[in-house]
Parts: C-alpha cells; structure tokens; sequence
C-alpha cells in the first residue's frame, strides 16, 4: 500500500475561543479524490485550509495536532510555509484571477518563485498549464487578453491552471463548482478526473451528487468532527454511523 | 395626501437650493479671477523677473518657487506616506500603538497649517539649521500632506479584494512580494490620485512656508534647496497687502495662475480616478 500523502492525526483547531476542529485524524491518499461533505459551518473550509496553512492569516487561530504532509509535519514552528503553499495549491470558491492577462496570470507563480526569468520557460508553462486544463486550443490566440473578460468557468479552469503552473502536488477545491452552471460543474468535474493522475485531490462540496460522482474517498463532518471517513461508495451506501445516514439521505440541513 | 406632496416638493426645493448655493461661490470665484486675471497672462508675465518693486513685470520666480516646493514636498511625503500606509493596511495588528498612530494621523490633517509654519521654523529653520530655505519649505509642507497621502493610499491599499492577497499567498508568495506584484499596482491609481490632491493642496497654502521658505521679493531664481524662494500664494499675499499700488490685473492674474495650477492637478487627478473606474471590473 501506497503512503498517505496528507495525515492528520488529533488535529484540533480554534478560532479563538471557539473549537472548530475536533481531533480530526484522517489519512488522504495520493492520485485519488477526496470529498469532505458535511452541514455548512461544520469546518470543511477550516479543515482544508489547514492544509496550506491559510489559516495562519486570521488573527487568534490555534492549532493542535499533526499534520504530516508527505512525511513532514506542517504545524511544527520550523515548517516552511513557502514551500508547503507550492506543494499544496488551493482552488477558491469563487474564481478569482488576477485582473491581468491571461498570460501573467498563469506566469505569476513562476515569476515568484523562479530565480532567474526565462522567456521561452514562462511560454512553456502557460502552454502546458493551459493544456492541462483544456483552455489551449481555446486561448491560445488571446494570451494578452484580460483574464476578465473569460467566462465564469473559463476562470475557474484558468485559475486551476495558475496553480498547476506552480508544481503543486495536492490540489484543495473549496466548492469549486459552486459558482458555475451544472454544463460548467460538469466539465470541471470531468477536468478534475482527468487531474487526479497526477494529483492529490482534496474536495469541499455542499453538493451530495457531486462527491458521489467524483469521489474515491470520502469524510463526513458535523461541528468540527470527523464523523465517517472511507471510500466513498461504502460512505454513501453503507454508512457505519447514523448521522452520517441521515445526512446522506437528507434530513440535516 | 397633497400636504404630503406639497411638503416633499418644498424639501426638494429647499436640498437642490443648498446644493446651488454651493456652486455659485465656486463658479464666481473662477468666474471674477479669470476676467480681471486674464488681461495680465501673456507670457512675459509668466516668463519674466517682478520689477518696479513687484508692480511690474512678471511672476516666473513665483512659478520657479512653488514647483519647486511642491516637488521636494513629494520627495518627502510620497515615500513616508506610502510606507506608512503599506504598513498600517498590511501589516500593522489592532493594538494600542496602531490606534495611536491612526489618531495621530486624524489630527495632524485637523492641525491648522499656520501652526505646520510655526512647527517647521523651530525644527528645521532653527533646530536643524537649514534656515529659511526651500529644503525647510518643503519638509514643512510635505508633513502637512502627509496625513492625505496616507489616507488615500490606506483606502487605495484596503480596496484591493482581500481574495487577491489569499490567491497570491496560496501560491506561495511571501507577503512582501504579494503587496509588491498584487496589491500596489492595483492600488496605484488611489495613491496617485491622492498624492495629486496633496499636491495641490501644498501649491496653494501659505501660512506654512511664511516662516520657513518664503522670500517677500527675490527677483532671480533660488540657486540650491538653501536658498529661499518666491512663491505663488506668498507672493499673492504680498502684493496684495504688503505693497501699495500694484495693479488690480497683476493681482489678478497671479491668483488666476495659482487657480490654473491647482485645479490642472485636481483636473489630473479626477481623470486618472475615472480611467481607473472604467477599468476596473472586479
Ligand atoms: N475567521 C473566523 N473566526 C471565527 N470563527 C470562524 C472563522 N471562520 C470560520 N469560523 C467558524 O468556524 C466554523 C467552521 O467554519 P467553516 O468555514 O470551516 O465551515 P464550512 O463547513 O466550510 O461551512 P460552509 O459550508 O458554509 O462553507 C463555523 O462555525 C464558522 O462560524
Ligand atoms: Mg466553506
């Protein structure tokens, strides 16, 4: 068996006073699709943004626990949180490119990071992070049009885009498709199978259908508690624990 | 029910009344300045040394004098200014020490500029001994400023969406280089337009370079920032005052060349504003 690339083990984290994660101990694996499902405020996004440590932006955040990620504990003081953030991308709810063109909204992270700028390098990455998300053949003659001017779903890929540019190998969806019309969140879906061949997913989703279908594995959350986690055909169609049931089948909000 | 009609047609009278009340003093000032003020411009008088004791010939020191100041208050203020705005909106946390730092910066843009004057002849006139010249000039201006260019640089800074700073650092970005690749060239448009508005706002006062800069009659250009300066609203403070007889067009035309100054700066400032508008989509 392949090694976890994300572990959490008791994993605990307040906002403040209050407790938002609960001992959370869960294993995600590499080249397969996580969901995390759950109520909303349950601690889907709070969870997930443990992972690349966005978290730390909010003022009065604590965390207890373990968070190994390919080996390496990220909550320990000496974690390198530019590192951990380009190994461990993140894809918004809402999409949000910069307001630049195409071309330097998928450059930026190369840009950032690379020591020295080579043009034929960044012409490289764009085609290839655009080709990856199937944008290419569709852009490729408007590179220096604003990212702006893309439609809703177009944004999102381009956005998924700037972030393989980076070489990340675990890729965090916060409700990905939750902006985009069901053709989108279907094509997205569709992108995102295509992705997990060569990344780690992890997926917040409001929308049952969804993890159903894109999920090899699954957590069930309720008030910063892990439930159920396991592959996601056993969690949706043999659930061990009650409330997991009851929210599959719809009788939690 | 036509009470209620009435009375709300009386309110609209009375509210549009008081916004006209507003432009007609605007439209007279420019109105009078530019009909007694225009018969003096040619460009002798914007090009030329004051003779006759400043009852004759033109303005060009006063010109010379008050880009100058302005241009060294810039020097000063930009950098200070926007450095503290970068650091308040960025990276200062809610405690004692920024909330006294924010009062400060309220009240030093409520200090009135006579005392800016009073505040620059004792610190850099006297204490650091630059004497009245226009590097003291300018420093002093450039503090009265400071407090706009700080706050519009604050504004300019906080209305970048926060998602772009989170996009940024999740792709791991340090936080200098998201302010530095993100944020600043989206909130350069707000700075500049601040800045302008300081500009202008330095162009025009007197009380604060009366003691620090101010030359009553200095009939060639200042040599280096230790020398004093003419400049426009001292000048127009002193021919209007301080020397009998001069020419009601001269006085005129000088406050008219002070006017044009200051409003070319709102007017650049209002269509930097407006492209921006335009552009901005998110
Ligand atoms: N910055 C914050 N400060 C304090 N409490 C917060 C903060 N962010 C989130 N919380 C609280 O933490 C809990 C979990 O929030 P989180 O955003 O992770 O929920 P979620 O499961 O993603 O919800 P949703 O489905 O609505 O996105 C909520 O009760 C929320 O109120
Ligand atoms: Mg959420």
């Amino acid at each position: 068996m392949k090694m976890p690339k994300i572990i959490t083990k008791n994993l605990n984290l307040w906002y403040g006073k209050f407790h938002a994660l609960k001992d959370v101990n869960a294993c995600f694996e590499d080249k397969r699709i996580t969901a995390i499902i759950g109520p909303s405020g349950c601690g889907k996004s709070t969870l997930l943004r443990v992972f690349n440590r966005m978290n730390d932006l909010i003022e009065g955040v604590k965390m207890k626990g373990e968070v190994l990620i390919s080996g390496a504990n990220m909550l320990a003081k000496e974690a390198d949180l530019v590192n951990l953030r380009k190994k461990v991308g993140m894809v918004f709810q809402r999409p949000n490119p910069f307001p630049l063109s195409i071309y330097e909204n998928i450059v930026f992270g190369e840009k950032i990071h690379a020591e020295k700028i080579k043009k034929s390098r960044l012409e490289e990455i764009v085609e290839k992070s655009l080709d990856s998300v199937l944008l290419w053949n569709e852009l490729k003659d408007r590179l220096n049009k604003s990212a702006l001017s893309l439609s809703l779903e177009q944004r999102q890929r381009l956005c998924i885009a700037r972030l393989i540019a980076v070489k990340p190998d675990i890729l965090l969806m916060d409700e990905p498709c939750s902006a985009l019309d069901p053709q989108s969140t279907q094509r997205i879906e569709e992108l995102m199978r295509e992705l997990k061949k060569n990344y780690t997913i992890i997926i917040v989703t409001h929308n049952m259908q969804q993890a159903a279908r894109v999920s090899d594995d699954a957590g069930f959350m309720l008030l910063g508690e892990l439930i159920e986690f396991g592959r996601t055909d056993g969690i949706f169609t043999t659930p061990q624990d009650k409330r997991t049931e009851d929210y599959i089948t719809g009788r939690y909000g | 029910m036509r009470n209620s009609k009435q009375r709300q047609k009386i309110a609209f009278f009375l509210l549009f009344l008081a916004t006209l009340l507003i432009v007609i003093p605007v439209g007279l000032i420019v109105v009078i300045i530019i009909q007694k003020g225009l018969p003096a411009i040619n460009w002798q008088f914007l090009s030329d040394m004051p003779r006759k004791g400043m009852r004759a010939g033109g303005i060009f020191p006063a010109i010379v004098g008050t880009l100058y100041l302005v241009t060294g208050a810039i020097i000063f203020a930009l950098p200070i200014g926007l450095f503290a705005a970068i650091y308040l909106s960025e990276y200062a946390k809610e405690n004692f020490l920024t909330r006294v730092i924010k009062l400060a910066i309220v009240n030093l843009a409520g200090v009135p500029s006579v005392v800016y004057g009073l505040f620059g002849l004792a610190l850099f006139v006297v204490f650091f001994k630059f004497g009245a010249s226009i590097l003291s000039g300018s420093l002093t201006l450039g503090i009265m400023i400071l407090p706009i260019i700080i706050t519009a640089s604050r504004e300019a800074l906080e209305s970048v969406p926060q998602s772009f700073r989170e996009v940024s650092l999740s792709l791991g970005a340090s936080k200098w280089q998201t302010i530095k690749n993100i944020v600043l060239p989206n909130a350069i448009p707000g700075i500049l337009t601040g800045t302008i508005l300081g500009l202008g706002r330095a162009a025009g006062e007197t009380a604060p370079i009366l003691f620090t800069v101010a030359a009553f009659y200095l009939p060639r250009l200042p040599a280096s920032v230790f020398d004093q300066a003419m400049a426009l609203p001292y000048h127009l403070y002193v021919i209007s005052t301080q020397v009998p007889n001069v020419d009601e067009k001269i006085r005129y035309g000088t406050a008219l060349v002070l006017l044009a100054m200051v409003l070319f700066m709102n007017l650049i400032a209002i269509i930097i504003r407006y492209q921006f508008r335009k552009k901005k989509k998110w």
